[in-house]
């Protein structure tokens, strides 16, 4: 039994039932399929995180941040600036207690480098309905290549618990046709 | 079920009992004494932590909402402290002295130090929770810096390790004794296998715990600068992924155990069972990274080793365990004359005896809920969509609440009559506590992950966002989900309110058990249907087991079309390079 000492102190030597082991041979042949599944994404899947990060100080990309947003702003929603970047381009959004900051409007189909960082505590970049999750870090910042498939007003929520006004923090990206 | 020991129970326990007329069981009184003190604070903890968890539901549901942010995140902090770290490691205590002294039947080593370790436990539990109620520690139980708790936050939960080391030390210690004075013959059983399995993941985890809090106090006290982030990350979720395999490890020798107390379960095979707790041990502790997988700084091929265990080795460990365990009880039931057709065996299993149902109901729920839904969300790609949704909260209350918790109730109703003597006080309420428990925490763990999948945030104070100044609108589903899980959680409560009750009036008024019915306090047994029970399933092919086959199968299905519906949402989200 379970809680008393194997009868057979020889145990080990005890031939392991045919039924067991084909159980066994099955989980370990989806276990490397599913590690191969994850491998194979990398090579021919289209979501897939960047590992482009760098080290930065928060009032660089804070001045990074702003250059940007001067340079593409179209309009104002909010009080927030929307930013207009060029299709192809490098794009900021910097989150900060509690906003996420500028808005951004990106053309559907057109790929962007998206650089986050933090200036102050860990946020949540969690861009809603669309359901991309990606921690953001103060002091890293992390280049990821997006692009939009679809067009419209989307959200992006904290989702990574920052002080009492966590639950207020929610940015904006708009995507055109 | 009062039939006496000596004319067709079945089981290790009246077998036992049989040869001591006295008490049965050759208990080390330190050792009992202990089991219970750190059972008591155990449920103590469950129940507190217990309260706070439906006052976190109750605010989530958005037509309820009972608490303020503010305070919503303060009782958040302290559900997660509570059952997450102090219910479950004191239970684990009082399981670890039990897989030792009792059923090696020795006697424990240096009971005082046990006692010290208790103490400081239980130190480090009240001020945890007296500084996360003060209001200055609302950091969430993880504490991810540079988010600052009050500097008694890291330093409880410091002296909290520091006594559950020691209770390792104790166990380790019992087990030498053991082997010296001989009170057993050949190996250690496979029961106290696995708890010494889990002794050894508490030692890693624990002593990860040290080495990320203990700077991380200094540096709430001002003499350490800077913490970094993401390295804080990778050791805190050492402690804290990894205190979830020492309940893993803690759960599964339950598994074991119950099926053998109450029906006489032999493993299928010894070699099979103990080399997959041993698969425990080399790779569980990887799963830090199911943490970081959408973490910025570490590279694409550590997340995928990492998050995969080493290629899933840790998870063909739980899927063995899957196969043997049912695979047991259907060799033990079909011995003992349960031989019609493919589901005799499980349909007359004990389902009136809270120590099974609730055991067997952690298993499946365990399995299909909470196993299943770690692997796809801890696939690196797929855990793009599921990042700090709701669907995590959704996967650990499968696995910790309706695994750990519920195996951990089941056992405690074979606690209370062998270690603290008492019969369970209303038998006929407690047979249905386990259902009324297992049904509120899949609730939870369903509409939760339900919530997640349409991408609600976890720990968030108000999804309708009316005090934001950009708004978004989640579907009408996530509200829907979130109501369904409000009463899910008040189901759980109730389930779970009637074990603290339950327990604790059989520990105080429940009638004494000694040698006369103690079988009968055990709980409903199935009856032997053969005279000769002597059997011995270490061979192949000595059984059939089909009921086993479908239930893997039906278990196998189910994991695999769940994968793959992931990928196929997977492959519809904007593209990311």
């Amino acid at each position: 039994m379970a809680i008393t000492s194997p009868e057979n102190k020889l145990w080990w030597t005890e031939k392991v039932g045919r039924a067991e082991l084909v159980w066994i041979t099955i989980a370990f042949l989806w276990g490397v399929f599913m590690f191969a599944m994850m491998v194979w994404w990398h090579l021919e899947g289209n979501q897939n995180l960047s590992n482009e990060v760098y080290r930065v100080v928060p009032e660089t990309f804070e001045e990074k941040t702003v250059a940007f947003t001067e340079k593409y702003t179209v309009r104002e929603e909010a009080d927030i600036p929307v930013v207009k970047p060029d299709p192809g381009s490098d794009i900021y959004m910097l989150s900060r207690l509690w906003e996420w900051w500028p808005i951004l409007e990106l053309k559907k189909g057109q790929t962007y480098r998206l650089h986050l960082s933090s200036m102050d505590w860990q946020h949540g970049f969690s861009l809603q309905p669309v359901n991309i999750n990606i921690q953001v870090h103060p002091g890293l910042e992390h280049v990821v290549t997006l692009t939009p498939t679809q067009s419209g007003e989307f959200s992006v929520v904290c989702n990574e618990f920052c002080g009492v006004g966590h639950h207020t923090m929610v940015g904006r990206i708009h995507v055109i046709d | 079920m009062s039939v006496a020991a000596e004319t067709g129970i079945i089981g290790g326990i009246a077998a036992k009992f049989r040869t001591c007329p006295a008490t049965g069981l050759k208990i080390d009184i330190a050792a009992q004494n202990l089991i219970k003190a750190n059972a008591v604070v155990a449920i103590v903890f469950l129940a507190v932590g217990g309260l706070f968890g439906l006052l976190v539901a109750l605010t989530r549901w958005p037509a309820v909402k009972i608490l303020d942010p503010d305070l919503f995140y303060l009782v958040l902090t302290a559900h997660g402290l509570d059952v997450l770290l102090v219910w479950i490691i004191f239970f684990e205590m009082a399981v670890l002295y039990f897989a030792s002294a009792i059923i090696l039947n020795c006697r424990l080593a240096t009971p005082r130090i046990a006692w010290l370790a208790f103490i400081l436990m239980l130190v480090g539990a009240v001020l945890a929770n007296v500084t996360v109620l003060q209001g200055e520690s609302s950091v969430m139980f993880t504490s991810y810096v540079p988010l600052k708790a009050a500097p008694n936050f890291y330093l409880s939960l410091i002296v909290f390790a520091v006594g559950a080391l020691l209770g390792c030390f104790v166990f380790l210690g019992t087990l030498v004794i053991a082997k010296d004075e001989k009170t057993y013959e050949g190996s250690i059983p496979l029961v106290t296998f696995g708890a010494l399995v889990a002794c050894i993941i508490a030692i890693f985890t624990l002593a990860s715990g040290a080495v990320i809090l203990i700077p991380t106090w200094l540096w709430s006290l001002g003499y350490i600068a800077h913490i970094d982030t993401v390295m804080y990350k990778l050791v805190w979720w050492a402690m804290g992924h990894s205190s979830q395999q020492i309940n893993m490890a803690a759960q599964v020798a339950i598994w074991y155990a119950i099926p053998a107390i109450l029906m006489g379960a032999k493993p299928l095979s010894e070699k099979v069972s103990r080399m997959a707790f041993l698969m425990y041990i080399l790779f569980l502790q990887l799963a830090s990274a199911h943490h970081m997988l959408v973490e910025p700084g570490l590279s694409s091929e550590w997340k995928v080793f990492n998050t995969s265990y080493a290629i899933y080795l840790a998870v063909l460990g739980s899927m063995i365990h899957g196969f043997s365990i049912p695979g047991a009880m259907e060799a033990a039931q079909r011995a003992n004359g349960y031989t019609n057709g493919v589901f005799e065996w499980l349909r007359r299993a004990p389902w009136g005896n809270p120590a099974f149902a609730g055991m067997f109901l952690s298993l499946v729920l365990f399995g299909f809920l909470g196993g299943i839904s770690g692997v796809v969300l801890g696939t690196e790609q797929i855990n793009i969509m599921l990042h700090n949704t709701m669907y995590v909260p959704g996967h650990f209350h499968a696995t910790v609440v309706a695994g750990t918790s519920l195996a951990f109730m089941a056992l405690t109703y074979l606690v209370v009559p062998l270690i603290f003597q008492r019969e369970i006080i209303w038998p006929r309420l407690a047979k249905w506590q386990p259902y009324l428990f297992g049904m509120g925490a899949a609730g939870i763990s369903l509409f939760m992950m339900g919530a997640g999948t349409l991408g609600v945030a976890r720990r968030h104070a108000d999804i309708s966002f009316s005090d934001a100044t950009l708004s978004f609108d989640y579907p009408p589903a996530a509200f829907l989900m979130l109501g369904l899980n409000g009463m899910a959680g008040i189901l759980a409560a109730i389930g779970g309110g009637l074990f603290v009750v339950i327990i604790v009036f059989s520990v105080l008024f429940g009638k004494k058990v000694d040698a006369s019915n103690i079988v009968e306090a055990l709980g409903p047994m199935p009856q032997k249907r053969v005279s000769d029970a002597v059997h011995k399933h270490g061979d192949s092919g000595t059984f059939h087991l089909p009921g086993t086959y479908i239930l893997v199968a039906t278990f196998f299905s189910a994991f695999v079309l769940y994968y793959f519906v992931n990928w196929k949402y997977l492959s519809e989200l904007w593209q990311l390079g």
